[in-house]
């Protein structure tokens, strides 16, 4: 998925670097967004909807969306696109989140 | 913590940049500071990628990094990875709500570009659909290919261009296409519509639509300009066919995108049943064009008008780039969608204007920059909206209505 040769464009001079992803070690390089380096590994889902588990990926790519929201190095809520990796980063992507009001009164509302 | 500027500016694009030179080099004992929430400095001049003329290109990925030297070399204070969500105008001076803490300055210019106008479609939630700045970023920045093959959905001035770029970058695009007429896309969805919007494009040479233009107006049948006669199966322009008798109805695919569901629709945009066919594809990209994205200026109290022709709802300013809040500047896209050229052009007005407060420029600097962005406006090699300046002179006679009462 990497671009190594453009007719136009210089290639880029980075450094290849380890991270891990839900676990697994991938190489990315030094300084690229989160987003790209997944991409380059061919990971497309960042995250689930925190409640339906729907599966989301990158949408704008440039910080407007936050479609792409992952937990970098236990910081939860970063933008996948707009965050450079860096050597033996530890991304892990969003999960489902409890709705305890909800699933309360699913319980309890026979109505619904 | 609190850091004090002369000059703040948010927005590290073309127009930001280009206004921190203008004010640093003439007034070098200026504080200046620019902040942007992206990993690099360029704005969306980073993605800009065509032939000016034969073998000649407009590289935005170079430009931006001339720029960021410049800005380097002057020693203006360049903050990257910072996003701002608020401010405050309180003794005639601006504070900035940042992720470093609070950034205050007596003048702010805010340059924070436009952003892509979702168009919502089923299927869109999927890993693999983006809109197609997004898929420009990922080639033409970080050189990492949107996927195998792809269909673009949305024919307008900026998926053309990017379309192009894709091309270029041996990224396989097989169809650009209509999306299929709903509620939330109307005004992407209709062919006859889009088809006029091409026409015109054809007369704006020499840009990116106006090559689709002239090879509709070169093909036989087309000679009255007609939508109905646009072929089934497409023109190709750049090795991709473009599609405006056939829409996307809706993507599919289990937890990514697999396939793209086209079909046959009238020149109304209406679908014609049982003509549903599948084009696998791992990436789609949606287009639905820009529009200013001004929610730092509205917080800061100016007023706005929608101007069609300027891409939405653009704050109020005048030709020397100054809004009703005497603090407060704009340049570039956050104005009207144009041109990186026309952007940088814009930020230099805006320096000379913040200059003057300063007592560090004159009427004439600044009217001679006014020139240059009209100068660069007739050059431009790509104009968004056939009655631009049309609606540039809508707005400024809206700041006349205002400033006389």
């Amino acid at each position: 998925m990497r671009i190594h040769h453009h007719p136009v464009l210089r290639p880029l001079q980075r450094k290849e670097i380890n991270f891990t992803f839900n676990g697994q070690t991938y190489k990315g390089l030094e300084g690229e967004p989160i987003a790209a380096a997944l991409l380059a590994n061919n990971i497309r889902t960042l995250r689930v909807h925190e409640e339906s588990g729907t599966p989301r990926g990158i949408y704008c790519n440039i910080g407007h969306c936050y479609e792409c929201r992952v937990t970098v190095n236990g910081i939860q809520g970063k933008r996948a696109c707009l965050t450079p990796l860096t050597h033996h980063m530890d991304i892990n992507s969003g999960e489902i989140l409890s709705t305890a009001v909800r699933d309360w009164r699913k319980q309890h509302d026979h109505s619904l | 913590m609190t850091t004090h500027y002369d000059v703040l500016i948010i927005g590290a694009g073309p127009a930001g940049l280009s206004a921190a030179i203008e004010m640093k080099s003439l007034a070098p004992h200026l504080n200046i500071g620019i902040i942007d929430e992206y990993l690099l400095a360029g704005g969306r001049l980073l993605g800009q990628l065509y032939e000016e003329s034969k073998g000649q290109w407009w590289n935005g990925f170079r430009k931006s990094e001339e720029l960021r030297q410049q800005i380097q070399q002057l020693n203006i204070d360049l903050f990257l990875e910072v996003s701002v969500y608020d401010l405050i105008i309180k003794d005639e001076s601006v504070t900035f709500f940042t992720e470093r803490g609070r950034m205050t300055s007596k003048y702010a210019l805010i340059a924070t570009g436009a952003s892509e106008v979702p168009t919502p479609i089923e299927g869109w939630t999927l890993p693999g659909v983006m809109s197609v700045g997004a898929a420009q970023v990922m080639t033409n920045v970080h050189r990492v290919k949107p996927g195998k093959q792809g269909v673009i959905i949305g024919v307008n001035m900026l998926s053309s261009a990017i379309a192009m770029e894709l091309a270029l970058a041996e990224v396989n695009v097989k169809a650009m296409a209509l999306p299929l007429y709903s509620i939330e896309n109307e005004q992407h969805a209709i062919p006859k519509v889009i088809f006029k919007q091409v026409m015109a494009a054809a007369h704006m040479a020499p840009s990116l639509l106006a090559k689709l233009g002239s090879k509709i107006l070169f093909t036989d049948h087309l000679k009255d300009f007609a939508i109905q006669f646009y072929p089934k199966k497409g023109i190709k322009m750049w090795g991709i066919p473009i599609y405006m008798r056939s829409a996307i109805k809706r993507i599919e695919g289990e937890g990514k995108v697999e396939r793209v569901i086209m079909v046959d629709i009238t020149t109304d945009g209406k679908e014609i049943p049982s003509t549903e066919r599948a084009i696998p594809a791992d990436f789609v990209c949606l287009s639905g064009g820009l529009t200013p994205l001004a929610e730092l200026v509205s917080l800061a109290g100016v007023p706005f008008y929608a101007i069609e022709a300027l891409g939405g709802h653009v704050p109020l300013h005048n030709e020397q780039m100054e809004t009703p809040i005497p603090q407060i500047f704009v340049a570039g896209n956050v104005t009207g969608i144009e041109g990186a050229k026309v952007a940088m052009a814009q930020g230099r007005v805006a320096a000379q204007s913040i200059l003057l407060r300063f007592n560090q420029s004159s009427k004439k600097q600044l009217q001679q920059r006014i020139a240059q962005v009209h100068e660069e406006r007739r050059h431009a090699a790509i104009q968004f909206h056939p009655l631009l300046e049309q609606g540039r002179e809508e707005l400024y006679e809206k700041w006349k209505l205002e400033q006389s009462q």
